[in-house]
């Protein structure tokens, strides 16, 4: 067994803190908490799937208090009766097949449980539960204990039960249904063979084949004729333009051929491409339930907030607000409401809403926004707007930021058709104009050939089976695209514009370490005091670091520019700053120190964690040489120069940018015809996001809150960036030569349509094999491409 | 020979069952999703609660 990893976890377990029960070793109580529940319960099977597969419980003593509301739980449910109530709930955790397991084994745990089932791709688990026997409230505790906290925000407050569209898989059943069906029927036709019998049912299996054709031609390629229509209107021809032509031509012409006898037809053909095509679009059709990329900050909001009246605490929807309220926020709770806070002090991160890092100190009596996160004890507010009044719903309903995205992309394929089609309607009315010359029937059936034979199925195709995969890759990667059209996009991109905070910033910022010889309560109080006097950003850093203690009176300070501070405090002689500063050797590992001495001897330094992304200087360096690459921050110029050193040279840096002023920015890129890529994270880049040619937005946790977006990308992989974007290229080169394959199938094609000489069977053979090697040929190319560095 | 209508007939309603039936699956949400089902068949349909000593992996 791994010792030096968590059994339920798998974390790195730090040899101090490390706690072995039953042979196995957890990192901490919390993990050995859930792994007793589960060998209490019979359940150890948990650790059999999956290695290490569990999460650490998180204390959240109080948070959902709110679930004893009856109204609020009753929003909440799916289905309600006296003994049986049915809750979804969303549980970002659900990752591995253990996760299914205990899941749907929570019976075992709890005797209100009935039953329970989970989604694995929407991460949801339906819990049928006995209300007299089990709370709500229980549940969700039950759940935070073995490492499952759902996640309940204002989102399924209000969310309706969604209809899921299901009809391309019924027009997919249905065609083929009619495919199968036809090609069956159409065999003794193709083999032409002179045969009494054959003859004889002629006439019935071709109104048969006819009748079969209805449903594919009607019901399941509607899609195509209605798309078709549209594009018209618009005044565009797109590629669906070719396809109806096709198959109407194709109806007509097969109609009219065994009404008078002709022939037995196209509709082989016409069903075969029907559902290829249809799968395409199923192909493409790759969602990500699980995210959801037009959050507002609805989903970020909590549900509910406890409320005081008369010294009690109560639980009330959050849209029951109303002003005058007092509330009660507990640390890392939101702030639903605009208010004036009561209790003494606190702080305030706002690092969500206005990109600025550090905290806000307020003091009683301050107004506090709605959107921060409260860091301090828990304190008191009194409300002074309702929520929909407040200042971030109000900038959240703002013009600019409501602002939908109208701009249609011309796609790859529309370029295409836009010549395709006048030019296959060219060939067929200069090759009729020629065969009537020489024979009426033969020319009408020409036309009516160049037009079916060169229905653009390969080439429709092509794309979406391409961008389909891609998606995939990219997904398995961890860049979660909103649809297809994002690739295209992505590869057009030549200007790149970075957000600082919490984008090439990690948001766990205040990792501090100390190194060195033991210091006491009283020496860091001294080093306090002595950092109070200076406003340099890493003394400000450290300041909030060290514990609160009483600050004495410094004598002799003096800030020497570029290297430290130094002191006197009750008779101590202080150093703090750089290792020459104190006497020490430079350090030679890339790290930001501050070293101490006291007294000239040499204490230790605090180590301030690199709080740039790893591998931010080489993507930078890779980025730098195809793109433009700009940064816009909502805070202030603090770190321009560490920012200076990890760019590119001639990098622009904005700082102090307000989101309406960032939404701008990318604006004012655009006019100058650039395709701008804006890769940010929180509420304060929505706007540009939603501007940009390209909103990628990073999340820590993709599955927890993202502004809305055209693609998500996970934390983790924000040094593969310039991969993703050379992959989103390769993508467009694959489509391009996909398309130049299919083409020559058409031109295959048309030599047999406009020589009068094109038979069904042809077709039959024709239209397949070219939907077969431009899908083979696609993904091959993607996956080719996808396992370059 | 007309037995060939016959039989026509009954393969196509045979085959309109199966397409009645994928219809029905689909309405009741058998195909929204794909993976789980897939890893839920493959778990015990009961463990034993004193086994969990052995079960190491």
């Amino acid at each position: 067994m791994n010792t030096h990893n968590c059994f339920h976890c798998g974390l790195i377990i730090e040899k101090k803190e490390e706690i072995v029960f039953e042979q196995k070793s957890f990192c901490c109580n919390g993990c050995k908490t859930v792994y007793e529940i589960f060998s209490l319960n019979g359940l150890t099977d948990y650790y059999n799937f999956e290695k290490a597969p569990g999460a650490t419980p998180q204390d959240i003593k109080g948070k959902y208090d709110f679930l004893e509301n009856e109204a609020i739980v009753n929003r909440l449910l799916d289905f309600k009766e006296e003994h049986t109530h049915i809750i979804s709930l969303y549980i970002p955790h659900i990752h591995c097949s253990s996760c299914i397991w205990i899941l749907e084994n929570l019976h075992r745990l709890c005797p209100g449980i009935s039953s329970s089932q989970v989604n694995f791709h929407e991460k949801k688990a339906r819990i049928l539960f006995n209300p007299q026997v089990v709370s709500l409230t229980q549940i969700v505790y039950l759940l935070n204990s073995i490492g499952y906290e759902p996640y309940i925000s204002l989102d399924n407050y209000d969310s309706q039960k969604k209809n899921v569209d299901r009809s391309l898989i019924y027009k997919l059943g249905v065609a083929f249904f009619c495919f199968g069906n036809i090609m069956l029927l159409s065999f003794p036709e193709y083999f032409e063979v002179e045969e009494y019998w054959l003859d004889n049912y002629r006439g019935f299996f071709r109104w048969l084949i006819f009748a079969l054709a209805l449903p594919s031609f009607i019901y399941a390629a509607s899609g195509y004729y209605v798309s078709a229509f549209k594009s018209i209107r618009a005044g565009m021809l797109n590629i669906d333009i070719p396809i109806a032509l096709g198959l109407v031509v194709m109806f007509v012409r097969s109609t009219v051929d065994i009404v008078f006898g002709y022939g037995s037809g196209f509709f082989d053909s016409l069903a075969g491409l029907v559902f290829f095509m249809l799968l395409g679009r199923l192909f493409q059709q790759k969602t990500y339930n699980f995210l959801s990329f037009e959050r507002d900050f609805k989903s970020y909001f909590p549900i509910a907030v406890t409320k005081i009246v008369g010294g009690q605490e109560i639980a009330i929807p959050v849209y029951d607000v109303v002003m005058g309220d007092r509330l009660l926020i507990r640390n890392s709770e939101l702030i639903p409401v605009d208010g004036i806070l009561m209790s003494d002090t606190t702080s305030i991160d706002y690092s969500f809403v206005t990109g600025e890092a550090e905290p806000i100190t307020k003091k009683s009596g301050d107004k506090i926004y709605a959107g921060g996160r409260q860091m301090g004890p828990v304190v008191e507010m009194q409300v002074l707007s309702s929520v929909s009044q407040s200042y971030l719903t109000q900038l959240w309903s703002n013009e600019v930021f409501a602002k939908k995205d109208n701009r249609t992309y011309k796609t790859l394929t529309d370029t295409i058709s836009r010549y395709f089609t006048p030019v296959l309607l060219l060939i067929a009315v200069v090759s009729f104009s020629i065969w009537i010359f020489i024979d009426t029937t033969t020319a009408f059936n020409v036309f009516t050939a160049v037009l079916i034979v060169a229905c653009p199925c390969a080439l429709a195709l092509s794309a979406p089976f391409t961008v389909g995969n891609v998606l995939r890759i990219m997904g398995n990667r961890k860049l979660y695209l909103k649809n297809a059209t994002v690739i295209e996009q992505m590869a057009k991109v030549d200007t790149i514009v970075f957000d600082k905070t919490g984008t090439i910033t990690t948001n766990k910022k205040s990792e501090i370490t100390y190194q060195g010889e033991y210091i006491d309560n009283k020496e860091r109080a001294f080093i306090k005091s002595l950092l109070r006097g200076s406003n340099h950003p890493l003394s400000r850093r450290l300041y909030e670091f060290l514990p609160a203690s009483q600050l004495l009176p410094v004598d002799d300070f003096k800030e020497v520019t570029g290297k430290g501070i130094q002191g006197t405090i009750d008779g101590f002689y202080i150093r703090i700053g750089s290792a020459a500063f104190v006497g020490e050797e430079p350090d030679t590992v890339l790290q930001t120190n501050v070293h101490i001495s006291i007294n000239r001897n040499y204490q230790g330094k605090y180590v301030f964690d690199n709080q740039y992304r790893d591998g931010l200087g080489e993507l930078f360096a890779q980025l730098g040489k195809g793109y433009e690459l700009k940064i816009l921050s909502g805070d202030n110029e603090g770190e321009r120069e560490i920012l200076q050193s990890l760019l590119p040279k001639g990098t622009e840096l904005i700082f102090n940018q307000k989101p309406e002023q960032k939404l701008a920015y990318i604006e004012q890129l655009q006019q100058q015809g650039k395709n701008v890529m804006m890769v940010g994270d929180g509420l304060n880049d929505a706007g540009a996001l939603a501007q940009s040619n390209v909103g990628i937005s990073i999340s820590e946790n993709v599955n927890v809150f993202s502004p809305a977006c055209d693609g998500i990308l996970d934390a983790s992989q924000f040094k593969k960036l310039g991969w993703f974007l050379k992959f989103s290229k390769n993508t467009i080169t694959t489509i391009k030569l996909s398309f130049t394959l299919s083409l020559l199938y058409n031109v295959v094609g048309l030599s047999f349509a406009v020589t009068g000489k094109l038979q069904p069977l042809t077709a039959a053979i024709i239209m397949p094999l070219s939907t077969i090697t431009i899908v083979s040929f696609v993904t091959l190319m993607s996956n080719y491409f996808a396992r370059r560095r | 020979m007309s037995v060939i209508y016959l039989l026509i007939t009954i393969s196509i309603i045979v085959a309109l069952l199966f397409l009645y039936a994928f219809i029905k699956a689909v309405k009741q949400g058998q195909f929204d999703d794909d993976y789980t089902p897939s890893v839920r068949m493959l778990f015990d349909d009961e463990t034993k609660p004193n086994d969990n000593k052995t079960n190491k992996d």
